[in-house]
């Protein structure tokens, strides 16, 4: 980081606003992906939440490397024949891997048991359990990574909460939820707006302390619009006749190809815990 | 703070769902009643807000930026139940959809942050707020400490989570089949970088937002959320019917309890000095040590404590009582009676001092 807090402010800001961004478009984005054609997304949301989240368990219960790995290589192949460009899966493969890597490596040489090198000078030994276990969290991570992906990309965000309600979530919370993703993007939006107008009006240099009131006056400003929006959406709902009780519209419809692939997604899971155990 | 999938074993993640949910239902069912047809609307925005400011970088002293959790100024705002249910809210849309956090361990990191956090920062704050009225500076320290205090307690919970991983589930070769490093690596590696970067940052949020409400918008902090300040604020016949359901499972767990006694052999680590004199007990001692033989005479500390106190339900096995199974009954009723007593004697007291509060302010 700079040492020049004029600097330090542009940054600070920049840095805000861009993962403001990078929130609302990555939604954005997957909402459009998720509307295209594939074998994906041509399943019904509750199969696909159901199943997709069975091979998650599976990866997760499997105590075999091969396992996770052979979970993975479906995930792909199903990420392939769903349309889903590279450089959508890409990114987050690199990025789990750091995150993951940059913890599994020590791993690496603090887990105790049998020798396969020692690192001359800093005295250092890579063992074969050290190995395994560094494998068995980065492949965790990145087949769940990439199933999360196969879900949220190929289905609208409506119908993923809405097929919350087949692990019996209260409807109220289905609702909330929606509610809560929607006004998400508004809040960001707002947030966004906030830091930009404050950056347009600044010239000159602000000290670490003026920076952090601008950060936590931003917060007090976003929860009071915050609260005084629940209040007009209250009374929206209210006058449109909502008196506490909550329906979802849009019920799915099972199709022979979704029972069909309920039974392969049960069965692949189902075989790959059997056979990780 | 986010634990991803993998790191945590199904088992733990399924145990930390189970200890989750009786504090959702509750939260639910509280927030429901105080808000009533509010609560949609309500519930969805303080989710929202507190999705939103998990991504505000805020710089810090040192040149580093943090970012908060909101753990310690959601409960301040809405109250313990509604920060439980908006955190929780605002965590399961950053791991369905942003990818941050795990879906296997949405309920271990709901219990870390906003069950432990909202409980602890909630705590904190009252006791350090006191009956200070809404404007005093001693909010705003409170609010501080609070969030300090609950951004450091979820990521020492989360440490332990990671910490017990190596000691419980490995493959046949000895590898952990999880986070793979024990808990004199995880609680440190997890606490240094709380105790100085991510609790800075929830401190300087959580003080400088209640100071920033004082200026702008005291109602917010009076009562925001129309929830009440605390659990002991609302009608004792209301609170008794939440409560119901977990009367009923409270009452049906003691019935249970004999079942205990089909389970053979000590717990580990919880054999009696005279065990070690006792062969088979000592063959179970070894069988659950992974065939560690114990030592042949009780360590001298354990023989000398043990004999200082003789608890008058030893066993679960009260000695005027005949029947074991009665027996155990009996021990859980006592138990049960005993922190029943206990809480209700704090509750008391909390709403006392609650009562003078809202008086003074």
């Amino acid at each position: 980081m700079s040492g020049r807090p004029g600097r330090r402010f542009g940054s600070f800001l920049q840095h805000t606003i861009e993962s403001l961004y990078d929130a609302t478009s990555r939604v954005m984005y997957a909402e459009s992906i998720s509307r295209d054609t594939g074998l994906l997304q041509s399943l019904d949301p509750r199969v696909k939440l159901a199943g997709l989240l069975a091979w998650i368990l599976a990866a997760a219960l499997s105590a075999k490397l091969w396992v996770i790995a052979a979970i993975l290589v479906l995930a792909v192949f199903l990420a392939g024949i769903s349309r889903l460009p590279l450089a959508l899966v890409a990114p987050v493969w690199v990025s789990a891997l750091t995150f993951t890597g940059a913890i599994a490596v020590p791993a690496i040489f603090l887990t105790p048991g049998s020798s396969l090198y020692h690192v001359p000078i800093v005295d250092w030994n890579v063992t074969r359990q050290g190995l395994t276990t560094a494998a068995y969290l980065i492949s965790r991570v990145e087949t769940s990574a990439t199933i999360v992906l196969l879900l949220v990309f190929t289905t609208p965000w409506t119908h993923v909460l809405k097929a919350l309600r087949i692990f019996r979530v209260p409807i109220v919370l289905v609702v909330v939820l929606g509610m809560s993703f929607r006004y998400i993007l508004l809040l960001l939006e707002t947030a966004s707006e906030m830091f930009e107008s404050r950056q347009s009006r600044t010239v000159g240099k602000l000290s670490g302390d003026d920076q952090r009131r601008l950060a936590v006056s931003s917060v007090g400003v976003l929860i009071t619009k915050a609260y005084q929006l629940s209040g007009e959406v209250f009374l929206a709902m209210h006058s449109r006749g909502f008196r506490g009780e909550v329906y979802v519209l849009h019920e799915f419809r099972m199709y022979r190809r979704d029972w069909t692939a309920l039974a392969l997604f049960g069965a692949l899971a189902g075989g790959a815990a059997w056979a990780g155990h | 703070m986010h634990i991803p999938d993998g790191y945590l074993s199904p088992t733990t993640c399924a145990a930390l769902y189970g200890g989750a949910a009786p504090f959702w239902y509750v939260a639910l069912r509280r927030i429901r009643k105080a808000l009533h047809t509010r609560l949609v609307p309500r519930l969805s925005l303080f989710s929202a807000f507190c999705f939103v400011i998990m991504m505000f970088n805020l710089p810090l002293p040192g040149g580093t930026t943090g970012h908060a959790v909101g753990v310690g100024l959601a409960p301040v705002v809405l109250g313990p139940w509604g920060a439980m249910l908006s955190l929780s809210i605002a965590l399961v849309i950053q791991a369905l959809f942003f990818g941050d956090g795990g879906i296997t361990a949405i309920g271990a990191n709901c219990f870390n942050m906003a069950i432990v956090g909202s409980l602890v920062s909630y705590g904190v704050y009252r006791a350090i707020a006191g009956r200070s009225p809404l404007v005093s500076g001693r909010r705003v320290v409170a609010a501080g400490i609070a969030g300090y205090v609950a951004i450091n307690a979820a990521a020492f919970c989360a440490a332990i989570e990671f910490g017990i991983q190596p000691m419980l589930y490995r493959d046949a070769a000895g590898a952990p089949l999880y986070c793979p490093y024990p808990l004199s690596i995880a609680v440190p590696a997890m606490m240094i970088g709380h105790l100085t970067v991510a609790g800075l940052a929830e401190l300087f949020v959580s003080a400088g937002v209640v100071g920033f409400l004082q200026r702008s918008d005291l109602s917010l902090l009076r009562d925001a959320s129309g929830v009440p300040a605390s659990v002991t604020d609302e009608e004792p016949a209301t609170a008794g019917k939440v409560m119901r359901p977990l009367w009923v499972a409270l009452g049906a767990l003691m019935i249970l309890t004999p079942l205990g006694i089909l389970a053979g052999g000590a717990a580990w680590g919880e054999w009696l000095a005279s065990e070690y004199a006792d062969p088979a007990a000592r063959q179970q001692i070894a069988a659950s040590s992974l065939h560690q033989a114990p030592p042949g005479l009780p360590p001298k500390g354990l023989e000398r404590l043990s004999s200082v106190w003789t608890a008058p339900f030893a066993q679960y096995a009260p000695p005027y009582v005949r029947s074991r199974a009665f027996g155990y009954l009996l021990s859980a009723m006592f138990g049960v009676g005993l922190v029943l007593l206990g809480s209700l004697a704090a509750g008391r007291f909390l709403r006392g001092r609650a009562r003078e509060e809202a008086a003074g302010s």
